[in-house]
């Protein structure tokens, strides 16, 4: 379990890290907190000839808020995400998302901007990002651009990122007035990737839910957004859907794949119960 | 009287190892070592055309590339233990030659400067495979038309035994209730957090071979490696350094371990192999998958009439070496129903071999699966008679006081305690209490289950019983010494792995002797240090290490009080020797021990009117007990299960075992304790999942579910103590009893807990998705 042979380029600024890139191509590799990408290399599934390690980048990191955008660096680890404030009082869905990601030991490495580059299908943040229709921030030395988290994901570990890119930031709009979300997720051990999450916005006016929207995530080959089931729990309200009935729009917005573990039956039920779980959290007065 | 026997005293390494200053395997240093790795087979079942090493050859760093055709006059291969008479034989070589069997067979070695140079050389071997179906399944593997594990085979039946007797037809006509129920026990693996290793030099000047290795039994492997590497016996040296965990992974030898020693002297240089985790997932010994039916004839009365109990065990493609892998099968059949009086019992093994990894003895072997099948059908049978599970426990118990006695099954079996620990647990548990508490959740709509399981576990292998067991079992050995400040040194056969070995043989010597448990040091695990002897396995360490401890701490206080007679002109018995101080018993001026010592070694003229005095003495103990040594106990579980969601949410579970004579009752609970963490994962978490065609897609811990300690209940450990009567110490075996108890404690709670909503569940583990699909909701 040692990786194959690489070089190793320390970058400290991410022009640094764009002429790398542009120099490297394909044969490269950003190499953030690692998390994912080093036990990939040692189990010899990753190979990149090069690495590099943008760690001591400035610019980099950090959770900063400009009028109603909140932008988190590529580079701040999830620790800093669970901890901040700005996060808790603008962004409650990663507040909710943070508990479920990862060890501790995990979080005190891992990153925002890698969690989203490595497009992990069962992953809490690639899943939130798309339910805030995040903005991702992408530079390279021929320019910088956004892309919606929407079209960003584009399959399994694949995202919109090209070879010469470097995922610089996210961006999110912070919470309207009367926005409400719901994060559920369904892990065998506690800090494990999700067999199946959900994650869930509505505004609440009174009693009232309107613009419901859910993601599933762990269930197909990237976090998905399940109108069908919106449309079906906005019909049923006040009331709650039924589980039968979840599960028929479930199918009729994805086609829900197996892991090593867990059956599309089994995914498709857990995600109609924490459906019914988002559900009730969204209704609930009080909830954030 | 000082009394150190029976004091919960902590591990006397765990400053050490928590300081970081233990010596594992890996950390051992070695000038100049070349680091193995192993080319291992990606297929099942594959023949090999080809082997190209060249490319491997050539690449910097690269000291040799190794294959079959270079060991082959080195080392000579082995057949299947002939333990079970009737197992079909299969050879083996260190390196598979032509044809691989299961994935992670080790293929072609390569020794480089580096472990990632040997891996790189590993990639660059270029290997023809002609890919062959593939026997993996269990469920099929002896139906006709299934494709043989083996092509020379015609069937994949490796082995097939009866226990018991045949049951009379009638019975079954005639019971008032007859039970049946299919179970499904998956693969699971011990993972020791530190993996399998060996470090090997041999010295072509003298011939000599020395091996560093994380296992349990030096002496057993220097044997085994005289004979598979044709080397003189005498010159070969094995140290087992600390070692991080065996629970069963590490009393095989196996053909990595093998080939690194004819490598070694292959090469003439030293060599080290430290298995990464992904080799110990396909290549450490798997255990019990299999699947089971039992069969119960009750009468009205509540008299188990029958019992028929049959078990497919898949053991992969080999036998284990140097063991058997039949014997978790043959355990299961053997031990199931044993705690209860039975009228008749019948019972069948049949054994298959799969392409998969070879199966051997991990903690509990066989235990487990007995305990699991007895007690889910003995809580059936309860539910049948509408009576209290615990009731009709207690009214089929063998009674504690009809011990010796012969088993349906036909164990001989001693001094078992069924009726107390029952009671004790219950006691412990408050069980109106808790039957109260669950009525009232399940009144909201709160599924909660309390599940009981009996067991007993055959512990301490000895020498009639296992001598067919290739010098897996001898007489054990110690020496004591006495050094001139008083200071005891006990080199001892059995040895440490992390249960406290080394600090309850202290507190027996201690006691034996009359010295402060301070002053003993205990060393094992060195070939050329201890006598010859049995390591560990078997949880042989407390019964036959604490009974050999016992005589020769015995020995050597006849020793020291003969010196002191001596010295102080008086007669042995008028002394006593206490504490460490040799007092008369009449009162007067006594020595202290050291006092004693320090004449001994440096002013022998002092005792020139007697022998001179002998403060060591060499033990040897074989034992001659009728059987191996059983024990018995019971755990309880409380859990709830989300009918929603099929997960089990663990509320508290309780164990009592009868391990006779408590040496140290901390060591003894933390024992059961992480035995019942390892019986929960086989019951909710672990299982190595294969494809169809036999790979297996979970070799990660990340991807096999250890419960952690988030994952786990508080546990409550209780003990009841009858003392073996066969040995004067009276301690019996304690390291696998949590294990086997947990597995059908956590099956029955989940079971009573899904009662309610008219569903069972018989496979485990008991994933979430099993339980909702048991449940219908899937």
């Amino acid at each position: 379990m040692k990786p194959r042979p690489f070089k190793l380029i320390r970058v400290d600024s991410a022009e640094g890290a764009s002429e790398a890139l542009a120099r490297h191509g394909e044969e490269a590799r950003i190499l953030a907190g690692g998390q994912s990408l080093v036990p990939m290399m040692n189990f010899r599934v990753a190979a990149p000839a090069v690495l590099v390690d943008i760690n001591a980048c400035t610019g980099l990191g950090g959770i900063t808020r400009t009028g109603d955008i909140i932008r988190l660096g590529a580079l701040t680890r999830h620790r800093e995400t669970a901890t901040s404030t700005l996060v808790a009082d603008a962004l409650p869905l990663l507040a909710m998302a943070m508990p479920h990601v990862g060890h501790l030991a995990i979080c005190n490495r891992g990153t925002f901007g890698g969690s989203l580059a490595h497009a992990d299908p069962a992953a809490e943040l690639p899943a939130c990002a798309l339910l805030l229709d995040g903005s991702v921030v992408i530079g390279s030395l021929r320019g910088e651009r956004r892309v919606a988290a929407a079209d960003f994901f584009r399959g399994l570990y694949t995202t919109a990122i090209e070879p010469d890119e470097l995922l610089l930031a996210v961006e999110f709009q912070a919470r309207r007035p009367n926005a409400v979300f719901a994060f559920h997720e369904l892990a065998r051990r506690h800090g494990d990737f999700a067999l199946a999450g959900i994650a869930a916005s509505a505004i609440r006016v009174g009693e009232m839910l309107g613009d419901i929207a859910f993601v599933g995530f762990g269930i197909a080959d990237r976090p998905v957004l399940l109108p069908s089931v919106a449309r079906l729990a906005a019909g049923a309200l006040p009331r709650l859907p039924q589980i039968a009935a979840l599960k028929e729009a479930l199918a009729a917005d994805v086609e829900i794949l197996p892991d090593n573990q867990q059956s599309p039956a089994m995914k498709a039920h857990i995600v109609a119960e924490l459906i019914l779980d988002a559900l009730g959290q969204l209704s609930r007065k009080g909830t954030a | 009287m000082t009394k150190n026997i029976g004091s919960a005293r902590p591990r006397d390494d765990v400053r050490l190892l928590l300081d970081g200053r233990g010596t594992y395997l890996d950390d051992v240093p070695v000038t100049g070592a070349l680091h193995v790795a192993f080319l291992r087979s990606p297929h099942a079942h594959a023949d090999i055309a080809k082997i190209a090493t060249a490319a491997a050859a050539a690449l910097p760093g690269v000291v040799r590339v190794v294959t079959a055709s270079d060991l082959a006059a080195i080392c000579h291969g082995w057949g299947s233990s002939q333990t079970f008479p009737g197992l079909v034989e299969r050879r083996q070589t260190a390196l598979a030659a032509t044809r691989a069997v299961y994935q992670g067979q080790p293929v072609a070695a390569v020794a480089a400067e580096t472990r990632a140079i040997a891996e790189d050389g590993v990639e660059a071997i270029e290997v023809d495979w002609r890919p062959l179906p593939e026997m993996a399944a269990l469920d099929h593997a002896l139906e006709p038309g299934a494709a043989p594990a083996h092509g020379d085979l015609a069937s994949n039946l490796a082995y097939s035994g009866t226990i018991g007797a045949n049951i009379d037809p009638a019975i079954w006509k005639e019971a008032a209730h007859v039970l049946e129920e299919s179970f499904i026990f998956h693969r699971v693996t011990g993972v020791p957090l530190e993996t399998r290793g060996v470090v090997a030099s041999y010295l072509p000047a003298d011939g000599s071979l020395t091996v560093y290795q994380s296992h349990t039994a030096p002496h057993q492997l220097r044997s085994l490696y005289a004979m598979h590497l044709g080397l003189d016996e005498g010159r070969i040296h094995v140290v087992t350094p600390q070692v991080g965990g065996s629970f069963g992974v590490k009393i095989h030898l196996y053909p990595d371990e093998i080939a690194t020693c004819a490598i070694a002297r292959l090469i003439g240089r030293p060599v080290k192999f430290i298995a990464d985790r992904l080799e110990s997932f396909t290549a450490d010994i798997h255990a019990r998958e299999q699947r089971v039916r039992a069969r119960v004839a009750l009468g009205a009365d509540g008299r188990f009439l029958a019992w028929q109990v049959d078990c497919l065990l898949g053991m992969g493609a080999f036998s284990t070496h140097p063991g058997s892998s039949v014997q978790e099968g043959d355990e299961t059949v053997r031990l199931a129903a044993t705690p209860y009086r039975v009228d008749a019992f019948a019972g069948r093994v049949d054994v298959a071999f799969q392409n998969k990894t070879i199966v051997g003895q991990y903690r509990g072997v066989g235990h487990p699966m007995a305990s699991a099948v007895t007690e889910y059908m003995v809580d059936r049978s309860a539910e049948a008679l509408g009576v209290l599970p615990e009731e009709l426990r207690r009214r089929n118990y063998v009674p504690d006081d009809a011990y010796p006695t012969t088993s349906a099954s036909g164990l001989p079996l001693d001094a078992l305690s069924h009726r107390k620990c029952l009671d004790e647990i219950l006691r412990l548990m408050d069980m109106p209490a808790l039957r109260l508490a669950q009525a009232a959740f399940r009144a909201k709509g709160v599924y909660r289950g309390i599940g009981l399981s009996a067991f007993i576990e055959r512990t301490a292998t000895n020498v009639p019983v296992n001598a067919h067991v290739r010098k897996a079992t001898a007489q054990d050995g110690v020496t004591l010494h006495i050094d001139p400040s008083g200071s005891v040194r006990a080199a001892i056969t059995v040895t440490e792995q992390g249960q406290g070995t080394h600090t309850a043989i202290a507190q027996v010597i201690a006691d034996a002797l009359g010295v402060p448990f301070e002053r003993v040091t205990v060393i094992s695990g060195d070939s050329a240090a201890t006598p010859y002897g049995s390591g560990i396995r078997a949880s042989r360490g407390a019964p036959v290490g604490g009974e050999l401890a016992l005589k020769a701490g015995r020995a050597l206080r006849r020793n020291v009080l003969a010196a002191a007679a001596t010295l102080l002109q008086v007669a042995p018995d008028d002394l006593t020797l206490d504490n460490g101080t040799i007092l008369r018993r009449g009162g007067g001026r006594g020595v202290r021990l050291d006092e004693l010592a320090e004449a001994v070694h440096f002013r022998p003229q002092l005792f020139q009117h007697g022998a001179q005095p002998n403060l060591s003495v060499a033990m040897h103990f074989g034992h001659d007990w009728p059987t191996l040594v059983p024990t018995n106990g019971i755990q309880a579980s409380y859990l709830e299960v989300d009918a929603r969601t099929g997960m089990v949410r663990l509320l508290h579970h309780w164990a009592v075992d009868d391990f006779g004579t408590l040496i140290n009752p901390l060591l003894a609970a933390e024992q059961v304790r992480g035995g019942i963490a390892q019986g929960i994962g086989q019951a909710l978490y672990e299982e190595l999942l294969y494809s169809e065609d036999g790979q297996l897609t979970n070799a990660t811990l990340a991807d096999y579910l250890l419960p952690k300690a988030s994952d786990l209940p508080d546990i409550t450990v209780g003990h009841v103590e009858t003392p073996w009567p066969h040995s004067e110490l009276g301690a019996k075996g304690a390291g696998e009893a949590g294990t086997t108890g947990a597995l059908g404690a956590v099956l029955t709670a989940v079971n009573d807990a899904l009662r309610p909503l008219g569903a069972k569940i018989t496979e485990m583990p008991m994933t979430p998705e099993r339980i909702l699909r048991a449940l219908g909701k899937i």
